[in-house]
């Protein structure tokens, strides 16, 4: 029973085992940052605002960034996560040069819009996290890169090197991992919340003053652009949708986060027993990011959208939250399209932010029928029996106890094999 | 560029635009149409190749009228700032009615100066969909646009992209690739022209083919390399992926041609992702013998389905000391027995010299199957994972249950989780006894293979700690024996 010492690996099954580590962070995201771009520069980049997804990947994910763990090598035991201390996946790791040449390499092909990179924890925290600002610096400094670089923070790190990362970076982000206290002590033993809270706190303090300062001086450095967001994973424990919303509307009050990413739990390889072997329906982290919208864009307060949850506390999966809440409060409806204020308009069931503001565009100039409603939105048959036009009222759709069966999207199968 | 020809033909004028991407050109005329009344139904608007209507096809020598010279009086022409917006998006549009439909708003702009507030007119509508469809096609361009690394004489690399797009962006997109890869060499080639960028000036060039572009480049199998491992198999969703990535851009995108193949691997990879923990194996053999039968046929983690045999424990069926290793290797596979190889050799020396006798133990291993991955003719061992240990467990339960031993000696950490269900550190937990659920001592030690491993002083070190695992061990046996 001997134990060879594999060989070298090589860059690219590194990369195969980086990447493949490092799939499990939801976020992609490229947008939101400062204008920059490479002229007047001695190296290449760009950032205009607009994120890019330079490709999808089959899981229907953008693929935007250079999304690689700079090694999986880990001494936490987080029950959840791949790459922790007893699992037995196979390890690898880049030294910074590595990551620095694949990230120009891809880039100068427009494969990517910049990097994003994380890793495991190697020696201590603070040694992993100087290792991932070293990569940022030679990017910044040597390369002069004006891409897009998101780094993941370790909280467990100092304050000086995490403050460090913000000033290459464009975003930082920590996970918080799991949206209860109970649920990340059980889970993830070695994390504790009130230190990744206290990282989240300064971070939010550091890019709020450094926002400040560039309104005073111009010359001021910048500290994360872009933002910071975070992380967490649905599934894995039972908190339910009523309680990771509630989760998610403080952090994004009391940190200023940009986002708060879901990710739902994947069965993964080499597993630990304390989790569940089945994925939560995909279908969950879907209903959570649209709750997550409402609560942004819509104008609905955390415990509107927890009241569209059934009676175990989590979103129905078969309709979206919007309609389930429009469906539980019917006495707001129908709404008078022609007069009603935008907040009401944004109840309204298939109506988005951009119709609404057409239809309040609209009305300026004359009264609209259903006609200039179907034109403006992607489904009438949709907003229906929730509006009033000058020539449509629903009288009795709105009374109706199987309304639910009516305007509940048929049931379509995932897509198979092609 | 061709100069422009003015056609009319009784009241009705054919405008030539010199390119189907010049939308000042088209303001300008449009602008002096608008001056002399003319309406929109006695205006054809013609692009270079493109057929215009009926009037273009009497070409420039019958009746050749220029453009009629607005009165010196003629009133500003007015047009919202947002259809300024959007007719300049609209005007790449590849369809050949885009520059009659701008007229006409403009035209009915003069009467109705927000007409354009109206979204749900349909001729706003209209403007806006071209609008649209031409961002969306530069978007794409920023994304799908692959290069590829071509060395030229001068050493300094050269960056060629091949692309297809829906409408004419190309010109317009120059700007974006110039701020981002401004210290670079880089040529877009497309069927609509084409453009280069030396470092310092950009240059416009016909039409190309993609056979001008360059056939490939190392770096694309790093790049799919990383397409493939960064997509997740438990989460198939092709519908948005195609919405997104329609297959018309698939041809110029080397990492495409890996999704068929990957989509294919997906739910059979989940599928076996998910069973290999989760099924039921109904009752416990009641004789060892039916272990050592139904192991063999066990297939409940993915150790079983690789090219070996199952090697099941041997030794006294009332044996006071069980000794669980962790798996079989490439010998004990091959004999069909547990400990036949250099570990379980060095294990018998040890425990002679520890003074316990090896045929009085009932021998196992925590996992039944020996893993291992192909190296050349080879089997490599590969440590079995937690998830297949705690499945395995199974089997050596059973085995306990029915040799009830009053003393187990666990031979490194694999063999310790296989008994107590989780991960233990040996260095925290060796050399005292530990309490198994059933009331049984637990030791746990290195395991032999581990010595192998090591050398000088490290091993003396570790060698010690063994004999003396072992010494205490017997110690223990002989305590309970008497």
């Amino acid at each position: 029973m001997v134990h060879y010492a594999p060989s070298k690996p090589t860059l690219r099954q590194k990369l195969e085992i980086l990447a493949d580590a490092a799939k499990y962070d939801a976020s992609c995201a490229s947008s939101g940052t400062a204008k920059k771009n490479s002229l007047g520069g001695k190296g290449i980049g760009s950032t205009e605002g607009m994120g890019i997804c330079h490709a999808y990947a089959p899981d229907g994910r953008c693929i935007s960034l250079l999304k690689i763990l700079l090694t999986n090598h880990c001494i936490f035991d987080c029950h959840y996560c791949i790459n922790r201390k007893s699992s037995n996946v196979a390890r690898a790791r880049f030294t910074p040069q590595e990551v620095v040449d694949l990230t120009l390499n891809f880039y100068r092909r427009n494969y990517i819009e910049g990097l994003f990179l994380s890793s495991g924890i190697v020696k201590s925290a603070n040694h992993t996290m100087e290792q991932l600002v070293e990569v940022a610096r030679i990017l910044r400094e040597e390369h002069d890169f004006r891409g897009y670089i998101h780094l993941k923070t370790i909280p467990e790190a100092d304050a000086e090197i995490i403050h460090q990362a913000g000033l290459y970076a464009d975003r930082v982000s920590i996970n918080v991992e799991l949206p209860t206290d109970t649920g990340l002590t059980r889970l993830a033993p070695d994390k504790n919340a009130r230190q990744i809270e206290g990282a989240l706190a300064r971070t939010k303090d550091r890019i709020l003053t450094a926002k400040d300062e560039r309104k005073r001086f111009r010359h001021a450095p910048r500290f994360a652009p872009a933002g910071q967001s975070t992380q967490m994973i649905v599934g894995a424990d039972d908190a339910n949708d009523a309680a990771i919303i509630g989760k998610a509307s403080t952090l994004y009050s009391a940190f200023g986060l940009r986002r708060v990413y879901y990710s739902a739990f994947s069965p993964i390889p080499d597993a630990s027993a304390v989790l569940p072997l089945k994925r939560p329906p995909l279908l969950r982290e879907h209903r959570l990011y649209q709750s997550d919208w409402l609560m942004r864009f819509y104008g609905f307060a955390p415990q509107e959208v927890a009241d569209a949850a059934e009676a175990d506390g989590n979103l129905p999966l078969d309709i979206d939250p919007k309609l389930a809440w429009a469906l539980k409060f019917r006495a707001s409806f129908p709404v008078d399209v022609n007069r009603a204020p935008r907040e009401l308009l944004l109840r309204v069931p298939g109506l988005g932010t951009r119709a609404v503001a057409r239809i309040l565009a609209v009305r300026r100039h004359r009264r609209l029928r259903l006609d200039d409603v179907a034109r403006l939105t992607a489904s009438v048959a949709k907003v229906r029996p929730f509006i009033c036009t000058i020539d449509w009222r629903p009288t009795l759709l709105t009374d109706r106890a199987d309304l639910r069966g009516l305007v509940a999207p048929k049931r379509e199968q995932q897509l198979e094999l092609f | 560029m061709t100069a422009m020809q003015n056609v009319s033909i009784g009241s009705h004028y054919a405008v030539h635009l010199p390119a189907p991407d010049d939308f000042a050109v088209w303001r300008e005329r449009a602008r002096g149409l608008v001056q002399c009344d003319v309406p929109p139904d006695r205006v054809s608007w013609i692009e270079p190749g493109g057929t215009g209507d009926l009037f273009a096809s009497e070409g420039p020598a019958r009746g050749e009228k220029r453009l009629p010279v607005p009165p010196v009086d003629a009133p500003p022409v007015r047009a919202s700032k947002r259809f300024l917006e959007l007719a300049r998006h609209a005007a790449l549009h590849s369809d050949p009615a885009r520059f009659g439909l701008l007229y006409r708003v403009l035209w009915r702009l003069q009467r109705h100066p927000r007409l354009m507030e109206d979204k749900a007119d349909p001729e706003v509508r209209r403007i806006e969909e071209l609008a649209k469809a031409v961002r969306r096609d530069a978007h794409k361009m920023h994304a799908f646009v692959r290069f590829r690394e071509v060395e030229e004489e001068g050493g300094t690399p050269h960056f060629v992209a091949w692309f297809e797009p829906d409408h004419h962006v190309v010109r317009s997109e120059a700007g974006f690739f110039m701020r981002r890869f401004a210290n670079m060499r880089w040529s877009i080639l497309t069927p609509r022209g084409s453009i280069h960028w030396d470092g310092e000036v950009m240059r416009e060039g016909p039409p190309a083919r993609r056979s001008d572009a360059p056939g490939g480049d190392p770096v694309e199998d790093l790049w799919r390399s990383y397409y493939a491992a960064i997509f997740n198999p438990a989460r198939l969703k092709v519908g948005a992926m195609l919405s997104e990535m329609p297959k018309k851009y698939w041809k110029n995108l080397p990492e495409a041609e890996l999704i068929p193949q990957l989509i294919a691997g997906a739910q059979a990879r989940e599928a076996r992702m998910v069973s290999s923990g989760s099924l039921e194996r109904g009752e416990k053999p009641e004789t060892l013998k039916g272990v050592g039968k139904a192991i063999h046929a066990c297939r409940m983690c993915p150790i079983g389905e690789l090219d070996n045999h199952a090697v099941m424990g041997e030794g006294p069926r009332d044996a006071p000391l069980m000794i669980v290793g962790e798996q079989p290797g490439d010998q004990e596979d091959q004999a069909g027995r547990p400990f036949v190889g250099p570990a379980g050799q060095l294990l018998g020396e040890y425990l002679t010299r520890a003074g316990i006798d090896r045929d009085a133990a009932y021998v196992t291993n925590a996992v039944k199957h020996f893993k291992f991955v192909w190296k050349g003719k080879r089997r490599l061992h590969q440590s079995p994972g937690a998830k297949e240990i705690d499945t395995c467990r199974w089997w050596l339960e059973a085995e306990r249950d029915l040799v009830r031993p009053r003393i187990v000696l666990a031979l490194g950490a694999s063999a310790a989780r296989g008994l107590l269900g989780k991960t233990v550190s040996i260095s925290k937990v060796r050399g005292e006894p530990m309490m198994l659920e059933d009331g049984t001592e637990l030791w746990v030690t290195a395991h032999p293979s581990y010595l192998l491993r090591l050398d000088g002083a490290a091993r003396e070190t570790q060698a010690a700690l063994f004999a003396a695992d072992l010494a205490a061990v017997r110690e223990r046996l002989e305590d309970l024996a008497g």
